[in-house]
């Protein structure tokens, strides 16, 4: 065998080698990120966790149900505020809009996408607790909502697109007007990206904290209804790991590997529902 | 057979297709010469703009009720668009502008509603289209949107059966459509357009994506059909239009260059373009 041909096959075993080592390590690091979780966390989390107030401060034990529960009630309504407008805003983009309009509205949702997350709990502290005066989870619920706005319509836009126009014309050749077109061939050809993408926007506004510092607040207790100040978990997290008690440190552990559970567990339940429903053949 | 000096080595290939194409068409005029020959549809100097393109020049054109009329010509002739024209389908392109007059049993098409149009004037395409949904549901789409009243499954049943699909599927209707082979989705597909009960199915080079059984069965299908509805049939294989025409359009550069019955088309043509076309001399 020459030099030139070891030379080549050596090269090709490496770069082979280099791209299944970085795939590894990005599967790795979520494996590694859960374990790290499960084994700090895990001999905390019991039942009690899930049912119970927190201890008052300076006992042990105690719960975070008020924070896991406050966290969904956030999650919903970041849901409810941003998923409909980016959601129709991205079948404009993808359908109906024109060159100048969709570019400007493309342009403004990066840019958005760009704010940094403190930002936005500025913007819903001035629009919604100011105005109250006093931190609710409406707030909290409208700066995550904000921040889910520019992820969905851009992943929405560009599932639309992907879907064949053989099928547009297929519905518009049996006599569909365009909105019956759209509703009832493209929206449920793409709805599995779409929701995914939806998903992915949630799962990523689910952990942040620095919106509800001053918006959502936080709350040692139960939170009734909207227009109070309610505990979550991300932001209990950033109460208890930087807390001076051992036990917290704890919790805090725990409380991520709740948070992050959740998080895959819809993730995982929905993709699986999905996946039964019958998407287009790519050509 | 004249001018076939200018092509001295094509011209006896050329002659012997088109002698046996003209023979099956003579069989295919002596069985279908029956029933009164009305209009269904009239094109009068159709002119046809792709932005700055003049697509089509002044074409015009007698779609006579339950025959089928053929339109054929080389790639880019127009035959596509002149087909696109008849249910308004080029609509749904930007920058396109149409002049002349096309009228559906004497009434105007550019005053019917498109989308009533278009459930009178059915369109099969090129590449089958199946929605991604159940069988069942393809078919019941066009019947769904129309806001079909009565019983879905016996009109579901009753397409099948026209499109000669029944018998193939009957076990697995609310089975993806995309389960069902190439040919069996274009029968699908026509099923999907017979349900709305058209007055006119345009036809799109149906058996273009499809291997020679399968094109036998849709062209089987389409003699099956005839007697209960106009059918307009693009396509750039000669011995089709031959087989299932009743007439023929000969199409070259936006042109119409002849319109005649099948046989006539076949065995004298009077243009000199023509004559060269269908002995294979070009295109």
């Amino acid at each position: 065998m020459n030099v030139r041909l070891l030379w080549r096959k050596s090269l090709n075993v490496f770069m082979l080698s280099l791209t299944g080592l970085c795939a590894l390590l990005t599967v790795s690091a979520l494996f590694f990120i859960l374990g790290y979780l499960v084994w700090n966390g895990g001999k905390d989390l019991s039942w009690s966790f899930f049912t119970h107030l927190p201890a008052p401060v300076g006992e042990t034990g105690g719960g975070m149900a008020n924070a896991i529960v406050g966290s969904m009630k956030l999650l919903l309504l970041a849901a409810l505020f941003g998923v409909p407008i980016g959601l129709l805003g991205g079948v404009y983009l993808a359908e109906f809009g024109g060159r100048t309009v969709p570019f400007l509205v493309r342009y403004t949702a990066d840019l958005m996408n760009g704010v940094p997350s403190i930002v936005m709990g500025i913007f819903a502290y001035a629009l919604v607790v100011m105005p109250m005066h006093h931190f609710s989870t409406l707030a909290g619920g409208l700066a995550l909502g904000i921040m889910v706005i520019p992820t969905v319509l851009r992943n929405t836009e560009s599932f639309l697109r992907d879907v064949p126009r053989q099928l547009r014309e297929g519905s518009f050749a049996l006599g569909a007007n365009k909105w019956r077109m759209i509703a009832t061939v493209v929206l449920p050809a793409a709805s599995r990206g779409i929701l995914t993408g939806v998903l992915l926007a949630l799962a990523r506004v689910a952990g942040e904290t620095a919106p509800l510092l001053f918006t959502a607040f936080g709350n040692r207790y139960w939170s009734p209804g909207w227009m109070q100040p309610t505990s979550s978990l991300p932001v209990v997290i950033y109460t208890y790991a930087t807390g001076p008690y051992e036990d917290w440190h704890r919790q805090a552990w725990a409380a991520g590997l709740v948070l992050l559970g959740l998080v895959l567990l819809t993730n995982i339940t929905v993709r699986a529902f999905l996946s039964r429903g019958i998407s287009y053949e790519r050509t | 057979m004249s001018s076939s000096s200018a092509f001295p080595l094509m011209s006896n290939s050329g002659a012997a297709v088109a002698s046996s194409t003209a023979k099956i068409a003579a069989q295919n005029q002596a069985t279908s010469a029956s029933g009164a020959n009305t209009l269904r549809m009239k094109v009068t100097k159709l002119n046809f703009y792709y932005g700055k393109h003049h697509a089509l020049h002044a074409v015009s054109l007698e779609v006579a009720t339950n025959k089928v009329t053929a339109l054929i010509g080389p790639s880019g002739c127009g035959k596509s668009t002149l087909l696109r024209t008849l249910n308004r389908m080029h609509e749904t392109l930007r920058h396109t502008r149409l002049e002349g007059e096309i009228t559906l049993d004497g009434v105007s098409i550019l005053t019917l509603d498109v989308t009533k149009l278009r459930r009178l004037v059915g369109m099969v395409f090129q590449k089958p289209n199946p929605f991604p949904k159940s069988i069942y549901e393809n078919v019941a789409y066009g019947l769904r949107i129309n806001g079909h009243k009565g019983r879905l499954d016996d009109a579901v049943e009753k397409s099948l059966r026209r499109a000669a699909l029944w018998d193939e599927v009957k076990d697995k209707l609310h089975k993806s459509a995309y389960a069902l082979s190439g040919g069996q989705q274009q029968r699908l597909c026509i099923a999907r357009a017979l349900a709305v009960d058209p007055e006119v199915l345009l036809l799109d080079e149906p058996c273009s994506a499809l291997d020679p059984v399968n094109t036998a069965k849709i062209e089987e299908l389409l003699f099956e059909l005839k007697p209960t509805c106009t059918l307009v049939i693009v396509t750039h294989n000669m011995q089709q239009a031959a087989r299932v025409s009743d007439s023929t359009a000969f199409m070259l550069n936006g042109d119409l260059i002849e319109f005649s019955p099948t046989g006539q088309m076949f065995t004298t043509p009077s243009d000199p373009r023509t004559e060269a076309y269908i002995t294979g001399r070009f295109g």
